[in-house]
C-alpha cells in the first residue's frame, strides 16, 4: 500500500490514498465541493464546472472531480473566486432551465434547486427567450422533459456503464445538445428506471410517480423487494396507504442505489382491482365471501376433523413467503397436522451444493463478492435479465476492477460484452463448457462460480470437483428464482429436510406427488400456484389457498384467506447469497392478512397455539434461531437494514438428490410469477420489444 | 441497404484507412461521402453505417445530429453556402446573404420549392483572404460579387435545365 | 485559386513552391529539394532531430503556439504501444486560411513532415484529419499520397532503408471544435467532438489511447525545411523566443488580402501598409484581429509599433494564434462584430460544459438585442460581466476564445455600445428574425424522429 498523500484544503491537513479525486478527498474530510457531472463509480466528465476550486500555483481553478490529490497541493474552496464562479455556473444553467418547481415531480429534492439555494444568486439577470422543446414518453416509466435537463450525462452513463445496455445518448451539439433514446422516440431498455433515479433535476421522470406528490408528503419504508432473489433494499414511498414509488436514493443495503423494473415499479399488484379482500368460502360449489371468523372456523373445524380421521395433508409453502411464515407452516404441518408432505417449488439445487461443500468454509458468495472477486464464472443463466444485481454487480467489477468475467451459457448474454472468454454449449452441456476453459481458470487468482438449474445433481457435485481442483479460493452462488427461495429450503418447507437442512426420517410427499396422488386429503396452498394448468388427482381433497389473488389453485379451493403482501408484513427474507434481511410493512390494504397471522389464528382456532407459539415474526424468528443451523446472525444488523449472511450447515445432508424437481422459471425483467402478472407497469412494458 | 458500386467501393476504401478493430474511425467520411450520393443521412444510411462500423444506430445518430455538414434531411441539389463571418462580413457577406435570400425566397437550411437550390449561412470556410466566399457544394467561389452570385446561382438554374 | 502574387517583403521558406508550375506534383516537388530532408532524416538519429527541432524554436501553428520540439520530445516514443501521427488540418479559426495553401500548393512537403515525424516516433501510420468543407484538399493530398507511395515515399521499407510508414486523409464534416486537439482524436475515432480530460495528453495517449504526434499543418510542413537549413539558421530567421517564418493570413479592409509569409517579429503595420497594400479605401484603420478570431482585438494604437512574434503579442494581452490577421477600418461596427463573433461561438460550442454552452448562447441572445435596438445600459455592463464568468472556467479553450475577444471589445470599444444606446441602431438585417430561424433549423437539424429505429437482432 503506497503512503498516504498529504495536502491541504481550506488551511486543514488531510490525507488520502494516491489517485483519491480531490472532490472525494475533500468530502472524505468534510468539505462539501459541489458538483453536477461527477458521479461515484462512473465516467469521469468534468463537464458542469461547478466543482472549481483554487489550487496553488495553478494558473486558473481546477476541476476537483477530475484531479487526483498531490503530495503538498494546497487547496482552497471558500474563496471569493470560488463562490463567485459557483454563482455563476448556476446562473448559466438557470438561463435555459424552466422555473416550474411548483409543478415539477423533483420539487424539493432537486440538487438543482439544493445548489442554488446554498451557491447561488437570488434572482436572475437573464431576460432573453429560452429554448423551449415539448415533453416526451419514451416508455411506460420514462418521460423526459429536455428544457429541464442540465446534461450531466449522467442517465447516458448509468444506462451504458451501469446497466451496459446503452439506451441512451446525446443528440445535437451545443445549447441544443440534448439526451436522446435509442429508438428514435422511444426506449428499447431495461426499463430499470436507474436514468430516471440518477437525474438530479426533473428532466428525466417516471411514468408511476409523475404528479402523484410532493416528495415530503411522502413516508419512506425501506423493505426488500418481493420479486427475484437477488434481494435489493427498496425504499417505497408511501401516501394514504398507496406505495407511489420505490427507488434506493440512500444507497444503503447491498444493492447501493440500484434496482431493476421490477424493485423500482413493479410493487403495483399490491392495489390491483382484482386483490382479494375478504375471505372465500365454497358454498353449493361457488366460493363465495365470508367473514374471517366464519373462515377461520370453518377451516380450523375441516382441519380437526381431517387430522382426528388421520387423514393425508399436503401442504405447499412458498419461495414468496417470509422465513417465518415457511417455518411456522412447516412446523404446523409436521407438528400439528403429522404431514411430512411439505414442499415448494424448488428452483435451484440448493442441498446438493451445501452438501458438495460440506466441510469447507468461506465458498458461499456474498453479493458483495460479485463486485470484488477477481474472476467471475456465469454458468447458464442470462444474469442481465434473470440476477439484475448480480450482473450490475459484475458490471461495475468489470468497470471499477477489470475482473476477468467467463461466461458459459447456451444463448448470447449480456455479460459477453465484458467477458474475459465467453463459451456457447447446447443446453445440458454446460459442465462440458466449464471443461473446455479450465486451463485458462487455473491461471486465475480466484473465482466465483455462479449457476443457474442448468447444472445440478450429479453435474453440480461435478461442478464443486472441478472448482475444488483448482489452486486457489473459489465460491459459489446457486442461483434461485424468488425473493426467498432460498430461506424456503433453510426453513425446511423440503419432503425431505427438516428446518437446517436435517433429513427427515419419513419423507413424505413433494409438490408434483401431492398433485398426483389421489390418496390426499387436504392440500393447504400458502402463497403458490400448484395447480395451475395440471390435473388434479385427489378431487375430494379440502383445500386451502391463501394468496393475494383468484390463482387458478384458489379458484378450485373451498376456503380461500386473502394474503398480505410483502410489502404489508413483517419478517425476514433469505436472498440468492444466504444474506437476511428484514421486511418493513409499508402498507396496509383492508381486509387482508399476513400469511404468519392466518395460520396463527387457525392455529388457536384449532387449539393448537400453545403448540404453535406465538405467530408474531421476532418470536418465530428467535425460534428459527435456535433451530436452524446459520441463522444465529446478530440481530441488530437486521433491525438496522443489513444483511447478514447465513452460515448454514456444514456437514453432509444425507438425503437423495431430486434434480428433476429442480425448475427455475427462469422469470425475465418482465415477468415475476403470479405478481408479475397482476402489475400492470410490468404488463404494459412487456408490450413493448423486448432488449436484446 | 443496397448501395451504388461506386459508394460500395468507397466505403470499402474508407474502411481500410484504419486499423482492424478500429472501424469506427471511418463513421464520419462514411457519413459524408454516403450523404454526398443519397443526399442526406438518411435512417437506412444510418442503420448501414452503424452495422459496417460495429456501433448502434443511436451512436451514429448522436455523430451525425453532431456535425454542421450532416443532414438528416435532403437539401438542394446545390447548397449554396455563403460566410457571413468576420472577414466575410467585413466585405459584404452578409449583402451577398440578403441577396441569395431574396433571390431564392428562401431563408437558412431551406430549399426551393423544386429542391433545386437550397441556403445555408455557414460559419468561417476557411477563405478569409479571399473574401466574401461562397460554396457551392464542394466548391469555393471567392472574392463573389453581387454580380457573381447573380451569375452563379443563375448558372446553378441552367446548368440543371441543361442536365 | 486562391493565391496572391509574391511580396518582396516576404521570406518563402514553406511557400516557397507556391508560385511554380504544377507546384502540387511530385516531379515539381523532387526537382525543388523534394524528399531531401526525410532522407537527412533517416541519416539522423531521432534525438538529433528533436534538437535541431528545439534549436529551431519552432512553435506549434495551430494556435496555441507550443514549442514543437518540446512536444516531439513529449512523446513516449519507447513505449510498447503503436505510436501515430495526426495532422491537424482542421483548419476553421475565422481568419484563417493558410493550412489551405500549404495543402493545395505543395502537398508533399506536409507528406514529408509527417514522414520525419514518423520516423522520430517509430509510429507507422499517419492521418490528416482535414475539415470536411476542404474538400478538394483531400483529393489533393489523397493524389499525393498516391504518388508518394508509387515513388516508394510511402509504404512498407521504403527505398530499402527500413522505414515504413503510411499515410491517409481523413474528412470532418463541419465543426470547430474538432480542430481542439483531444476533440480532433475523438473525432477520429468516429465519435461527437467532445474534447477530452486532459490530461493525459495525446503526446501520451492520443488516437486509440495511444501516443500520438499532433500538429498543426504548417508545423509538420516547417519540419523539413529546418532539417535542411539547421535549426539554429532557421531560428535565426525570426527574433530569439519565436524562430523562422510564419504564414500570416492579411484579411478584411485591405487592399491586397492575402497569405504571405514573414519572419516572426515583422511589424504589423507593415504587414498592414506593405503585404496588404494599405487600408481600402483609404480609411483608417480601426482595430486589428491579429491571430483568428478566438484573439483579442487589438486597437490602431496598441499596433502602432507592435511586431508580429509570440512575445510581442503575449505584451499586449493578445495572440499570435493562428496568424490569422483582420484588419478593421474606421467604419466598422463593432457591436456587430462581437455580435457575429458570438454567434460564431454559439454555434460551434459542443456543449459539454455550462460556462461556454450557456454562456455563448445568452451571450448571443444578448448582444442580438442590443443590435437590434433593445439594449440597455447595464446590458454593456453584463457582457463584459458574463464573458468574464466564462473565462479560465470551461472545460476547453473554446470558452476563453468565445470570452477574450468579446471582453476586448467591450472594454475597448465600449463607446460603441453607448452610442447604439444613443443613436438606436441602423440594423440591415434582423437577426433576431434570423436567429429564430436557426434555432429552428437546429432544433429540427437532429430531430429525435431522425435516429431510426433499431433492428432488433
Ligand atoms: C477551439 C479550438 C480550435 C482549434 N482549432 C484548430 C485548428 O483548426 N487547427 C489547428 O491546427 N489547431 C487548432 N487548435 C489548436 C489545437 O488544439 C492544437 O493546439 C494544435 O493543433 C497543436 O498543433 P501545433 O502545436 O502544431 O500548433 C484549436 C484549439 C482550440 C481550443
Ligand atoms: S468550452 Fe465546454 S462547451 Fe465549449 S467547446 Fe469546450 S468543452 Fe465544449
Ligand atoms: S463535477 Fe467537476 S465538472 Fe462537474
Amino acid at each position: 500500500m503506497p503512503d498516504p498523500v498529504k495536502l491541504t484544503v481550506d488551511g486543514q491537513q488531510i490525507t488520502a490514498e494516491p489517485g483519491t479525486l480531490l472532490i472525494n478527498a475533500a468530502k472524505q474530510a468534510g468539505i462539501e465541493i459541489p458538483a453536477f457531472c461527477y458521479y461515484e463509480g462512473y465516467s469521469l466528465q468534468a463537464a458542469c464546472r461547478m466543482c472549481l476550486v483554487e489550487v496553488e500555483k495553478a494558473p486558473k481553478m481546477m476541476a476537483a472531480c477530475t484531479l487526483p490529490v498531490a503530495e503538498g497541493m494546497i487547496v482552497r474552496t471558500q474563496t471569493a473566486q470560488v463562490a463567485a464562479a459557483r454563482k455563476s455556473t448556476l446562473e448559466f444553467l438557470l438561463t435555459n432551465h424552466p422555473l416550474d418547481c411548483p409543478v415539477c415531480d423533483k420539487g424539493g429534492e432537486c440538487e438543482l434547486q439544493d445548489m442554488v439555494f446554498r451557491y447561488g444568486a437570488g434572482e436572475s439577470r437573464y431576460t432573453e427567450t429560452k429554448l423551449h422543446v415539448d415533453e416526451k414518453q419514451w416508455s411506460p416509466v420514462v418521460f423526459f422533459d429536455a428544457p429541464r435537463c442540465i446534461l450531466c450525462f449522467r442517465c447516458v452513463r448509468v444506462c451504458n456503464e451501469g446497466m451496459g445496455v446503452g439506451a441512451l445518448g446525446v443528440i445535437n451539439r451545443g445549447a441544443f445538445s440534448e439526451i436522446a433514446p435509442n429508438m428514435g422516440d422511444h426506449l428499447n431498455c431495461d426499463e430499470c428506471g436507474m436514468c430516471v433515479d440518477i437525474c438530479p433535476v426533473g428532466a428525466l421522470t417516471s411514468g408511476i410517480y409523475r404528479y402523484k406528490t410532493r416528495p415530503w408528503e411522502m413516508e419512506h419504508v425501506s423493505t426488500i423487494c418481493t420479486h427475484c432473489s437477488n434481494g435489493c433494499k427498496t425504499t417505497l414511498g408511501v401516501r394514504n396507504d398507496h406505495i407511489i414509488r420505490g427507488n434506493n436514493r440512500d444507497r444503503s443495503g447491498i444493492n447501493g442505489e440500484f434496482l431493476c423494473i421490477k424493485g423500482r415499479y413493479g410493487f403495483d399488484f399490491t392495489d390491483h382491482p382484482e386483490r382479494l379482500q375478504a375471505p372465500l368460502i365454497r358454498r353449493n360449489g361457488k366460493l363465495e365471501p365470508a367473514s374471517w371468523s366464519e373462515a377461520l372456523a370453518f377451516t380450523a373445524k375441516r382441519f380437526s376433523e381431517l387430522k382426528a380421521n388421520n387423514a393425508l395433508f399436503g401442504i405447499v409453502g412458498s419461495a414468496h413467503l417470509t422465513n417465518e411464515e415457511n417455518f411456522y407452516l412447516q412446523k404446523f404441518g409436521r407438528q400439528v397436522l403429522n404431514t411430512n408432505s411439505i414442499d415448494h417449488q424448488r428452483s435451484g439445487d440448493v442441498v446438493t451444493l451445501l452438501d458438495a461443500l460440506s466441510g469447507t468454509t468461506g465458498t458461499l458468495a456474498k453479493v458483495e463478492d460479485f463486485y470484488n472477486s477477481k474472476a467471475i464464472l456465469v454458468i447458464g443463466a442470462d444474469l442481465a435479465l434473470e440476477q439484475p444485481l448480480l450482473s450490475f454487480q459484475i458490471r461495475a467489477n468489470f468497470r471499477h476492477r477489470n475482473a476477468h468475467v467467463f461466461t458459459v451459457t447456451a444463448k448470447e448474454v449480456r455479460e459477453d460484452k465484458i467477458s474475459f472468454r465467453s463459451v456457447r454449449v447446447q443446453h445440458g452441456e454446460e459442465l462440458a463448457g466449464v471443461e473446455e476453459i479450465h486451463a485458462q481458470l487455473l491461471t486465475e487468482q480466484e473465482l466465483l462460480i455462479v449457476f443457474d438449474d442448468s447444472v445440478k445433481g450429479a453435474s453440480l457435485r461435478r461442478l464443486v470437483e472441478i472448482g475444488s481442483s483448482l489452486p486457489y479460493a473459489v465460491k459459489y452462488c446457486c442461483l434461485v428464482d424468488y425473493s426467498n427461495s432460498r430461506g424456503a429450503v433453510d426453513m425446511g418447507v423440503l419432503p425431505d429436510l427438516l428446518p437446517g437442512h436435517k433429513p427427515s426420517e419419513t419423507p413424505g410427499l413433494t409438490v408434483e406427488a401431492m398433485v398426483t396422488s389421489a390418496s390426499l386429503d387436504a392440500l393447504w396452498i400458502v402463497g403458490a400456484d400448484p395447480l395451475a394448468g395440471a390435473p388434479f388427482a385427489a378431487e375430494k381433497a379440502f383445500i386451502v389457498v391463501q394468496d393475494l389473488f383468484l390463482t387458478e389453485s384458489a379458484k378450485r379451493a373451498d376456503v380461500v384467506f386473502p394474503s398480505a403482501s410483502a410489502y404489508e408484513k413483517s419478517g425476514t427474507v433469505t436472498n440468492v447469497c444466504g444474506e437476511i434481511q428484514q421486511l418493513k410493512p409499508a402498507i396496509r390494504t383492508m381486509g387482508t392478512k399476513p400469511d404468519l397471522e392466518i395460520m396463527g389464528l387457525l392455529a388457536r382456532e384449532m387449539g393448537v397455539a400453545a403448540t404453535m407459539g406465538q405467530w408474531v415474526s421476532s418470536k418465530v424468528f428467535a425460534e428459527i434461531q435456535s433451530q436452524v443451523a446459520g441463522y444465529a446472525v446478530p440481530l441488530p444488523i437486521l433491525s438496522t437494514g443489513g444483511a447478514a449472511q447465513s452460515m448454514p450447515v456444514n456437514g453432509r445432508i444425507p438425503v437423495a438428490e431430486h434434480p428433476e424437481l429442480i425448475r427455475s422459471a427462469h422469470d425475465n425483467l418482465f415477468t415475476s410469477g403470479t405478481l408479475g402478472r397482476y402489475s400492470r407497469i410490468l404488463n404494459s412494458v412487456l408490450e413493448n420489444p423486448r432488449p436484446q | 441497404m443496397q448501395l451504388s458500386p461506386q459508394l460500395e467501393s468507397k466505403f470499402e476504401s474508407l474502411l481500410s484507412n484504419y486499423p482492424e478493430d478500429k472501424k469506427r474511425s471511418a463513421m464520419i467520411p462514411m457519413l459524408i461521402y454516403g450523404q454526398d450520393e443519397l443526399g442526406s443521412v438518411t435512417p437506412e444510411l444510418i442503420v448501414e453505417v452503424a452495422a459496417r462500423v460495429g456501433v448502434q444506430p443511436l451512436q451514429v445518430s448522436e455523430v451525425m445530429s453532431y456535425y454542421s455538414m450532416l443532414h438528416p434531411k435532403p437539401l438542394g441539389k446545390f447548397h449554396v453556402q455563403i460566410c457571413t463571418n468576420v472577414s466575410c462580413l467585413l466585405t459584404g457577406g452578409e449583402d451577398l446573404w440578403d441577396q441569395a435570400c431574396h433571390k431564392l425566397g428562401i431563408g437558412h437550411k431551406q430549399a426551393t420549392a423544386d429542391g433545386l437550390i437550397s441556403l445555408e449561412e455557414v460559419e468561417c470556410i476557411g477563405a478569409c483572404s479571399w473574401a466574401p466566399a461562397i460554396q457551392i457544394n464542394y466548391d469555393f467561389h471567392h472574392e463573389v460579387t453581387p454580380a457573381r452570385l447573380e451569375e452563379l446561382i443563375n448558372g446553378l438554374t441552367e446548368k440543371a435545365h441543361a442536365v | 485559386m486562391p493565391y496572391n502574387e509574391p511580396h518582396p517583403a516576404e521570406t518563402r521558406i514553406i511557400s516557397k513552391r507556391f508560385g511554380l508550375p504544377n507546384s502540387a506534383s511530385l516531379e515539381t516537388f523532387m526537382a525543388n529539394e523534394g524528399y531531401a530532408a526525410i532522407k537527412k532524416a533517416l541519416g539522423m538519429t531521432p534525438d538529433a532531430i528533436i534538437d535541431e527541432l528545439k534549436a529551431s524554436n519552432l512553435r506549434g501553428r495551430g494556435g496555441a503556439g507550443f514549442p514543437t520540439g518540446l512536444k516531439w520530445s513529449f512523446v513516449p516514443r519507447t513505449s510498447p504501444k503503436a505510436k501515430y501521427i495526426m495532422v491537424n488540418a482542421d483548419e476553421s479559426e475565422p481568419g484563417t486560411c493558410k493550412d489551405r495553401l500549404l495543402m493545395e500548393f505543395d502537398p508533399h512537403q506536409l507528406l514529408e513532415g509527417m514522414m520525419i515525424g514518423g520516423y522520430v516516433m517509430g509510429a507507422k501510420y499517419g492521418w490528416i484529419y482535414i475539415r470536411g468543407e476542404y474538400r478538394y484538399l483531400i483529393d489533393i493530398m489523397d493524389r499525393a499520397i498516391a504518388e508518394a507511395y508509387s515513388a516508394d515515399y510511402l509504404g512498407d521499407n521504403l527505398h530499402g532503408t527500413g522505414f515504413s510508414f503510411h499515410i491517409r486523409t481523413h474528412s470532418g464534416a463541419g465543426a470547430y471544435e474538432c480542430g481542439e486537439e483531444s476533440a480532433l482524436l475523438e473525432s477520429f475515432e468516429g465519435k461527437r467532438g467532445i474534447p477530452r480530460i486532459r490530461p493525459p495528453f495525446p503526446a501520451v495517449s492520443g488516437a486509440y489511447q495511444s501516443p500520438t504526434l499532433l500538429n498543426n499543418v504548417e508545423t509538420f510542413a516547417t519540419v523539413p525545411a529546418i532539417l535542411l537549413m539547421g535549426g539554429a539558421e532557421y531560428a535565426a530567421l525570426g527574433i530569439p523566443k519565436s524562430g523562422g517564418t510564419k504564414l500570416l493570413c492579411i484579411s478584411g479592409h485591405v487592399n491586397k488580402p492575402g497569405v504571405y509569409e514573414v519572419p516572426l517579429g515583422f511589424p504589423m503595420m507593415r504587414a498592414i501598409e506593405e503585404l496588404g497594400g494599405g487600408m481600402r479605401n483609404g480609411k483608417k484603420l480601426k482595430a486589428v484581429v491579429p491571430g483568428g478570431s478566438s484573439c483579442p482585438m487589438l486597437t490602431a494604437a496598441e499596433c502602432d509599433g507592435l511586431t508580429l512574434d509570440y512575445d510581442a503579442l503575449a505584451k499586449v494581452k493578445s495572440m499570435l494564434g493562428s496568424g490569422g490577421m483582420i484588419v478593421l477600418d474606421e467604419d466598422t461596427d463593432m457591436v456587430r462584430v462581437a455580435l457575429r463573433i458570438m454567434r460564431f461561438y454559439q454555434h460551434e460550442s459542443c456543449g459539454w460544459c455550462i460556462p461556454c454552452r450557456e454562456g455563448t448562447t445568452w451571450l448571443k441572445k444578448l448582444l442580438t438585442r442590443f443590435v437590434e435596438g433593445a439594449g440597455t445600459q447595464s446590458d454593456i455592463v453584463m457582457i463584459g460581466d458574463l464573458a468574464k464568468n466564462m473565462l479560465g472556467r470551461t472545460f476547453c479553450p473554446l470558452g476563453d476564445a468565445a470570452a477574450m475577444p468579446t471582453i476586448s471589445i467591450i472594454e475597448k470599444f465600449r463607446g460603441e455600445f453607448e452610442d447604439y444606446l444613443a443613436h438606436g441602431p441602423k440594423p440591415r438585417r434582423s437577426y433576431v428574425r434570423e436567429e429564430t430561424l436557426r434555432e429552428e433549423a437546429l432544433a429540427w437539424h437532429g430531430q429525435a424522429a431522425a435516429i431510426p429505429a433499431q433492428p432488433t437482432v
